[in-house]
């Protein structure tokens, strides 16, 4: 109840009713105005005038005012601010008869929880659960209570709750996506990190999210198209969790009717796992692509065939379904290299009359995965073709393979595209053979003087202080610390690129570049850029675009900003992988796994 | 699983906006949920959880909570008498004085609550004058007890000694009754610890004049349901916390043919007459009567998480449990929010205070804001349509919606009823009040209006209480 020495005014409007609240706000209102010390609209009854008094707010006018009147009280620090504050005041009356403000309905369609939330969306069966990793294994729970199917893209969360998680939704028939779900299409429906693709035969089981987008637009492009892409999150083929949701998923597409042919994607499953899900393949109903990246032989049953890139995945599962009479898309995009009808120099056995049955003839045991397959993929003639057109810029020089992947699966796959074309390769996420760079990211050893003085930010440079090839993660935990994914800023990536074309020991850069949903909306942008400011003398740069034409970012506008900056562009990951290996041909620098 | 990979796949977004916003644009239906990190500990939220419906403890809880609540709606309560407090309150006496909010002692005693004390002090005649009745409360010459323990409540201080008029409610479905004081009115009043000679002049008048008036003639009407008043009063925008206006002036059309016949002095039925409608609050010591009357039939109800009531006393925010017993659980009052009167502001304000939160553990008040558009400046809400919202979060904690006490800007939704504190603690929704603020020092009365929300402890607390119980008799 402090006073202060201002001008005191009033007003007095007869006969006017407002409610009391509704005069409080307006009061809180001028208040707020600059000068004003104190200010109070309220009816004038004997004790709101007595109240008025008391707080050193009454004046003239407002003394003689009735109960039915009223009373516009200010108190300013001058004259002019009060008579400011009472004509806002008279203005904010006559307003306020105009109807409420205009705010409200920008919550419209948020719930207060999952029950309201169900209650307004009848017929809910998903929920996708993208909260702070420690809340997000209730919440999965809450949903599968709800009855609900779950994909939780959340990441840190803890295994043992992740298999509590798996059994809860197998016991009550609900599939449980993720923890660590990036991806997922389910009826069509991009979910999370996914592209745009066609529907059609082809299902999907993943433990990776890139490697789902790679696969699901490579068979959009080839002509092809998803049934289902069901991600089940990066640790469920290990021995931890058994494979719980890859079970379930592979139920799940086996039931399905559109669903001709499935391919299983993740890196190498626990043994045991793997044991238990090969048992499981032998008695499936459908031809199963594997595609374990950096999984070396194994011995598969009949309707299995392991592939040794997601590329070849993509491949194998079209030519099955093609031969199993599933139509593919009539129209192709212009700016595709064909490969429709080609052998799948990977799979030899693939080399059939399109009239024949499903992959699966008396041969059991296949392996896909020996030495001799990155040469049986070079000599597949459309894609050499394809790998042996990106030829380098005049000015390129040989030397070492740096990879800047923003995809997890996509820099794996180039690394067992190294390991296999015998070269040795060292990542910060490394493949079973290749080497382990030990220090995190931004704390690479300082790169050399020569690149740290090109390098805008040298003291993040380098990948290049590490000898050999490496092959660096850039969406792993030690880089996406407090910044975000790459994928969703692609600009993170610069430094370390900038780094690399500055970099004289560097031959070639490789680089994925990641389309669709949830992803930057012009993520090309940046390596352009970073490209056409290198030096003269920079290694050549090859990447690929994973995306489709129906993406959002558009797949050809993305693939020309990259080509008009002088950057060889591959149709896969792993046919950026092979030109970069065919670039730096030659005796292999020493170093790596 | 066919349900899913059959399609159309329809979304409940848990986390990151940008998924549902990217969903809709593919034409995927998406309904999000507004999460926020949960208020109660891992712990508190595990056992909640534990609770849910499904398991044996859940399911045992949800039987007796359908119980409890149908009691709470069922309730058929009846303005039937004004009697003075000795009379009509259970267990009243010389030198007991009631107070409102959980159990607490002088010495905890918030300054608003202090000054009340020592006003009915000397309005008993217990002591001489305000000094001599404050020395008199500390050397532990009054007895202090909860309204709640003697089936009675009041506003704010909420204080009721003998000789106070107290209106009688009785639920006619359960043969209880229920009492609360009649409303002082605004200004310098006992319930925001107003204690002058002024104050305790009017207080004589309600007991002298109004009282005995309203009394008579509620005898000569044989009592007044209040349900179909208050259905009437949610169509009239009133919540029956802030806002009393409708109310009121339905009582008083109720009331006033009985007054005119049993009233033989004219001038103290003019004076009647004017001070209820002089009064758009004096509905809301009624409706407090009704909550509790409605209420109490549900406690008791063994495993039921209901919440039979909530309370404060300025320095504890208590709530009871339908299954556990008569047990208080307690924690720190907030700070209420809202708006004040000129001259007053934030730093002048008394902690949370007053029994009326049992209106809103009846559905109404907070819980019923999307009634009264009128008063949606107080939770600082800037529009009808937010303030909804209020209402609508109020649906995630409660286990009925009250089919007599609709809200037609809701399309005649019921009012939001019987809160599961088992609801509280895992969604992180604490129950919205409706409040009046009184100046934190004694004699100066209400600053302000505002809302608050109860506290999550206490119901972490009692459902950790609760759990015990259900737990050890139906393990899992």
């Amino acid at each position: 109840m402090s006073r202060a020495a201002g001008v005191v005014g009033n007003r007095v409007r007869r006969g006017f009713y407002l409610d009391s609240v509704a005069l409080m706000r307006l009061s809180a209102s001028l208040e707020a105005r600059a000068g004003v010390e104190s200010a109070s609209l309220m009816i004038g009854t004997p004790s709101n005038l007595a109240l008025l008094d008391e707080a050193g707010l009454l004046a003239g006018e407002g003394r003689a005012a009735g109960p039915n009147d009223l009373v516009l009280a200010v108190r300013a620090a001058g004259e002019e601010a009060l008579a400011a504050a009472l004509a806002a005041a008279e203005a904010s009356l006559d307003g306020a008869a105009a109807g409420p403000e205009a705010r409200g309905g920008r919550t419209a369609g948020r719930f207060p929880g999952l029950d309201a939330a169900c209650r307004a969306l009848p017929g809910a069966n998903l929920a996708i659960v993208s909260v702070p990793g420690p809340f997000a294994a209730r919440e999965a729970r809450r949903a599968l209570a709800r009855g609900l199917h779950v994909l939780v893209f959340s990441d840190n969360v803890p295994v043992e709750e992740e298999i509590a998680l798996k059994h809860e939704g197998r016991a009550r028939g609900r599939l449980v996506m993720g923890p660590d779900c990036g991806t997922a299409i389910i009826a069509g429906a991009p979910l999370a990190f996914a592209n745009r693709v066609r529907r059609g035969a082809v299902g999907v089981v993943s433990a990776s999210g890139t490697g789902l987008q790679e696969l699901s637009v490579l068979v959009h492009r080839a002509g092809g198209g998803v049934s289902h892409g069901i991600g089940v999150g990066g640790r469920d083929l290990g021995d931890e969790v058994g494979g719980l949701g890859a079970f379930m998923a592979l139920d799940a597409l086996e039931a399905d009717p559109a669903t001709r042919h499935v391919v299983i994607l993740s890196k190498p499953p626990g043994p045991r796992t793997e044991a238990a899900l090969l048992a499981r393949i032998a008695e499936y109903a459908k031809p199963v692509t594997l595609c374990l990246v950096g999984r070396g032989r194994a011995a598969l049953p009949p309707n299995a065939a392991l592939a040794p890139t997601l590329r070849d995945a993509a491949r194998l599962a079209l030519d099955a379904c093609a031969a199993a009479g599933a139509a593919r898309a009539p129209e192709r995009p212009a700016d595709l290299a064909p490969d429709q009808g080609s052998a799948g120099g990977a799979d030899d056995r693939m080399d059939g009359n399109p009239g024949e049955g499903p992959r699966g003839n008396a041969s059991g045991g296949r392996t896909h995965d020996d030495p001799a397959v990155a040469a049986a993929s070079a000599s597949d003639a459309p894609t050499a073709a394809r790998v042996a057109a990106l030829q380098p810029p005049p000015s390129s020089r040989p030397g070492r393979i740096v990879g800047l992947f923003s995809g997890g699966t996509l820099c794996a796959e180039g690394q067992a595209l190294l390991l296999r074309a015998g070269l040795g390769v060292a990542s910060n996420t490394p493949v079973p053979g290749a080497a382990r760079l030990t220090a995190p990211a931004g704390r690479l050893a300082p790169a050399p003087a020569a690149s740290a003085s090109a390098s805008p930010d040298g003291s993040r440079a380098s990948p290049t202080a590490a000898p050999g090839h490496v092959f660096l993660d850039l969406g792993a935990d030690e880089y996406t610390a407090g910044r975000p994914h790459p994928m969703i800023e692609p600009a993170m990536r610069t430094g370390v690129l900038a780094a690399a074309l500055a970099d004289p020991t560097a031959g070639v850069v490789v680089l994925d570049v990641v389309l669709g949903l949830g992803s930057h909306p012009d993520p090309t942008a940046p390596i352009a850029a970073a490209v056409r400011a290198a030096p003269a003398d920079r290694p050549a740069v090859v990447a690929s675009v994973c995306g489709t034409e129906r993406d959002p970012q558009g797949y050809a506008a993305q693939r020309r900003v990259l080509e008009s900056a002088g950057v060889l562009v591959a149709d896969s990951n792993a046919d950026a992988v092979e030109a970069a290996v065919r670039i730096v041909a030659g005796p292999p620098p020493a170093g790596g796994g | 699983m066919k349900d899913l990979l059959a399609g159309p796949v329809r979304v409940v977004n848990v986390g990151l906006a940008r998924f549902a916003a990217e969903l809709r644009a593919e034409g995927v239906e998406v309904a999000e949920v507004d999460w926020a990190p949960p208020a109660a500990p891992p712990a508190a939220l595990a056992l909640a959880d534990r609770l849910e419906a499904g398991s044996p403890a859940g399911d045992r809880i949800e039987t007796a909570n359908r119980e409890a609540a149908g009691r709470m709606l069922q309730g058929d309560p009846v303005l039937i008498d004004v009697l003075p407090a000795e009379e009509a309150v259970p267990g009243m006496r010389d030198r007991l004085l009631l107070h409102a909010g959980p159990p607490i002692g002088w010495e905890r005693m918030c300054g608003p609550m202090r000054g009340a004390v020592a006003g009915a002090a000397v309005l008993e005649g217990w002591a001489g004058d305000l000094d001599e009745a404050t020395d008199l409360a500390a050397a532990g010459g009054v007895d202090f007890a909860p309204n709640h323990h003697h089936d009675a409540v009041g506003p704010m201080t909420g204080i009721i000694t003998r000789s106070m008029p107290v209106m009688v409610v009785e639920n006619r479905a359960f043969g209880n009754r229920a009492y609360c004081t009649l409303n002082e009115g605004l200004g310098k009043v006992m319930r925001f610890g107003g204690n002058d000679a002024d104050v305790r002049g009017r207080l004589r008048w309600l007991a002298e004049v109004l009282g005995p008036a309203v009394g008579a003639a509620l005898r000569h009407t044989g009592g007044i349901a209040l349900k179909g008043i208050v259905a009437r009063g949610l169509a009239a925008g009133d919540e029956m916390h802030q806002r009393n206006a409708a109310c009121t002036g339905l009582l008083l059309r109720a009331l006033a043919p009985a007054l005119a016949r049993t009233c033989r002095d004219r001038e103290a039925l003019a004076s009647v007459l004017a001070f209820i409608a002089g009064n758009d609050q004096f509905f809301l010591n009624v409706a407090m009567a009704l909550g509790k009357a409605v209420a109490d039939p549900a406690r008791g109800v063994a495993g039921a998480s209901l919440v039979t009531a909530m309370s404060r006393n300025g320095a504890d925010f208590g709530i009871r449990l339908s299954g556990a017993g008569d047990r208080w659980f307690t924690a720190p009052v907030e700070m209420p929010r809202g708006l004040y009167f000129p001259g007053f502001a934030e730093a002048d304000a008394n902690p949370d205070m007053g029994d009326s939160t049992i209106v809103e553990t009846v559905g109404l008040g907070g819980f019923a804001m999307a009634a009264a558009p009128a008063v949606v400046g107080f939770v600082g809400a800037g529009s009808a349509a937010e303030a909804a919202g209020y209402t609508r979060r109020m649906y995630e904690i409660t286990l009925a919606r009250n089919p007599e006490w609709t809200i037609p800007a809701l399309d005649f939704a019921g009012v939001p009823t019987g809160i599961d504190a088992r609801r509280v603690v895992a969604s992180g929704i604490a129950p919205t009040i409706n409040t009046g603020i009184a100046h934190r020092e004694p004699g100066i009365g209400q600053v302000g209006a505002g809302v608050v929300r109860a506290p999550m402890a206490c119901f972490v607390k009692a459902l950790e209480a609760l759990a015990e119980e259900v737990l050890a008799e139906a393990p899992e």
